[in-house]
């Protein structure tokens, strides 16, 4: 065995070796070429959009006429103009989305990573666990909403009829009054994405060298203080990555509340992408929804660069 | 040289936008002798209505040799945001079909070609149809859709509760509505009548709006009126529905529906395509015409119609053609989808004999429609549906809310009217 694969090992070496002799032949090309691909992807489905959407952000663009008029900054303006045809209902909507997200994300951050400690812990069934906590992000946005449209259903619904069978309150409406109704979003996101965090938590915890929690235990350190001297600072540039993309990802929530409220009660939970797909997509407003966008867009930018300053680096803060 | 010259004299018409009307093709002639062609054809018959349109497109696949027709069912919402964007990108279908209220929007965004050629060589005339349901296949002076159906709200009532209740009759007004509640509920049925929030919410809105005497838009499309005194006595009567304890509070999404599917509530207002779902659920049920609570006898309904989508190929049009003139024509058969079919002469030669909607088609004079002003569609999604869940949820006063929905709804039409160039 040991004979056939050693020649193929060095095969293998002798041809890695060749392209790195033409990288220095062929010079700056070589890596704008293997770039190619992802630019054009890149170029295509972001730099694209991104220009097109300001340049619609700053007409009346109705993509089915043939006028598409140049108003300059008005769709803006009347963003921020109280009594205009969409002010009153974006910022509505902005602030469903801040609710959501506020509610929601400290949640996706602490519970995942929970589960994510417990799985990292050997015991005996622990993949079929790992599966179980996973399984739920399988399933598609339609799948989970309508499953628990008709379980949260204050008159029919099984969630109702058990909380009544164990005593509980049985009448709230879980998807037609507030605060319930967010109640009910935040809870099912949590349960459908909590498996991808504990995916990504349950990753990094692997990669925590285990002669740290030796040398900490050998100090004396206790199950508490391996966690915040170990395991939290291990964690901490995962931490960034998970932080932002949960707060994007509850920012821009749109199914869930589409399926299994219809934003209602009445207005109160629809987001803003819940609001721009209605303005653009269904009224037709592009513009005004690319302007809606975009002022969503900076609002990400600036709690992404919040998030990236409160985790960044701090040499010398500490000891 | 000649060829050259009509493709640019299609092009100055085609971009002469909003002036004369793009060409459809050849003149109709009820024949279609060109080459074989295959016509997409979109539809939103997703339920149980399904079944009923591919029978018929097979139908006339098997009577054609030279024409084949591809049906392509997507749901309605998905319909309306697609058509749209697949026409203007080249990729439409050839042939489709929509609600009524959507071909204004259609008709002025160039998404739909005018069908007013077809109509002399089809033979159809206003006389052929009730004049709501041909009045609303007319935009701006022009015919943009051949109707195919008319489907109204209907009332449903389970007939186990009705009996156990001693309610012979279905109710016709509301002291008699009103007495089978009372009636329903000293038989031990406590919530009889539950009032949906959402869908079909406003649909129920629209027709007590038009029962008490008012309009839910004006009919030029360049206002809303439902938050006048009838539009309030509506939305005021439906929250009575729940005050008085007839209905559960905050009755969620397709509660409704599905709680009288299971036998929990006994009288529901849903749309006459329910027909063959509660047929096949097996319970004992019944369908009556609305009652008539406001005074005056009205019921909000749509009507299907057939479209030609705007396309450059004159044969794909021609085919398209014969084949909206052979669904028009075999209408009766779409009665077993649960529809009533929109032709009098159909309707007169006993298509309904038999059919559940029977007794609903007898009300087909008092049937209203919304105007088919553009973009009214979306106007009510985002104003009136939400006001009527708020109203039917306690979530504000009747007047208020719909005051508050009818100024931006308003506002929404002067912007369409604006849009559109009226």
């Amino acid at each position: 065995m040991s004979q056939t694969t050693s020649p193929s090992g060095a095969g293998a070496l002798a041809t890695a070796s060749a392209p790195a002799r033409r990288l220095r032949d062929h010079g700056r090309a070589t890596p704008w070429l293997f770039l190619a691909p992802y630019l054009l992807l890149f170029t295509g489905f972001v730099v694209i959009p991104v220009v097109l959407g300001l340049w619609m952000s700053l007409h009346q663009w109705d993509y089915t006429l043939p006028l598409k008029p140049f108003v300059g900054l008005d769709n803006y303006v009347d963003l921020f103009t109280p009594g205009s045809t969409t002010s009153g209902i974006f910022w509505q909507a902005m602030q469903a989305t801040a609710i959501f997200t506020v509610a929601s994300v400290p949640f996706l951050l602490v519970i995942p990573l929970l589960v994510a400690l417990l799985m990292n812990a050997k015991f005996p069934g622990r993949n079929f666990f790992r599966a179980v906590y996973f399984a739920p992000y399988v399933l598609g946005v339609a799948v989970v909403a309508v499953l628990w449209r008709y379980l949260l259903d204050n008159n029919i619904g099984l969630v109702n009829y058990y909380l009544g069978v164990l005593g509980l309150p049985d009448d709230t409406a879980w998807l037609t009054s507030t605060p319930a109704a967010w109640v009910a979003l935040v809870g099912v996101t949590v349960w459908w994405t909590l498996g991808f965090n504990a995916i990504i938590y349950l990753a990094a915890l692997q990669d925590i060298p285990a002669e740290l929690y030796e040398a900490a235990r050998m100090d004396g350190a206790g199950r508490w203080q391996q966690f915040r001297n170990v395991t939290l600072p291990g964690l901490r540039p995962i931490l960034t990555f998970v932080t932002i993309n949960t707060l994007i990802a509850s920012a821009n929530m749109f199914g869930q509340s589409y399926l299994m409220t219809q934003g209602g009660p009445g207005r109160e939970t629809r987001t803003a992408i819940y609001q721009i797909a209605e303005t653009g997509l269904r009224n037709f407003q592009m513009g005004d929804a690319a302007a809606m966008s975009y002022i969503l867009t900076l609002f990400l930018i600036g709690l992404s660069v919040a998030v990236f300053w409160l985790f960044r680096e701090r040499k010398g803060a500490r000891k | 040289m000649l060829a050259a010259s009509a493709t640019l004299a299609t092009a100055l018409v085609l971009s002469a936008c909003g002036g004369g009307a793009p060409s459809t093709g050849g003149e109709f002639t009820g024949e279609y002798d060109g080459p074989e062609v295959t016509l997409s054809f979109w539809n939103g018959f997703t339920g149980g209505d399904g079944p009923f349109m591919q029978q018929m497109v097979d139908q006339f696949n098997e009577e054609h040799d030279n024409i084949t027709v591809e049906s392509n069912t997507m749901q309605w919402a998905d319909f309306y945001q697609r058509l749209p964007a697949a026409v203007t990108a080249g990729e439409g279908p050839d042939v489709g079909v929509m609600h009524f209220d959507q071909l204004g929007s259609n008709a002025a965004r160039q998404v739909i070609l005018p069908l007013d050629d077809m109509v002399d060589e089809l033979g159809l005339s206003a006389d052929d149809f009730t004049e709501t349901v041909w009045e609303a296949g007319e935009y701006d002076g022009q015919r943009y859709g051949i109707p195919l159906d008319v489907h109204s709200l209907a009332m449903y009532y389970n007939t186990e509760h009705f009996a156990a209740a001693g309610i012979t009759e279905a109710p016709t007004d509301e002291a008699s509505f009103m007495a089978a509640l009372d009636a329903l509920q000293a038989a031990g049925y406590e919530t009889p009548f539950w009032m949906p929030a959402r869908w079909p919410g406003h649909l129920m809105f629209m027709t007590l709006d038009w029962q008490f005497g008012g309009e839910p838009y004006a009919q030029d499309g360049s206002e809303a009126t439902f938050a006048d005194e009838s539009g309030v006595q509506a939305l005021e009567w439906m929250r009575g529905i729940v005050d008085e304890g007839y209905s559960p509070e905050d009755v969620a999404i397709d509660a409704q529906y599905v709680a009288f599917k299971n036998g929990e509530t006994s009288i529901t207002w849903d749309g006459i395509w329910q027909f063959n779902d509660l047929e096949e659920s097996g319970l004992p049920y019944a369908g009556a015409p609305i009652p008539n609570i406001g005074g005056q006898e009205s019921t909000w309904a749509s009507s299907h119609q057939f479209f030609l989508p705007r396309q450059d190929d004159e044969n794909r049009m021609n085919a398209a053609k014969v084949f909206i003139a052979w669904m028009s024509e075999h209408s009766e058969d779409w009665a077993g989808a649960a529809m009533i079919p929109a032709r009098q002469s159909v309707l007169d030669s006993g298509a309904l004999d038999g059919m559940p909607q029977a007794p609903i088609a007898e009300a087909l004079d008092s049937m209203r429609f919304t105007p088919t002003a553009p973009g009214i569609g979306t106007v009510t999604t985002e104003t009136l549906e939400v006001a009527v869940a708020d109203g039917v949820l306690g979530a504000g006063e009747p007047a208020s809310v719909l005051e508050e929905a009818q100024g931006r709804a308003t506002q929404l039409m002067e912007e369409n009217l604006a849009t559109f160039g009226q």
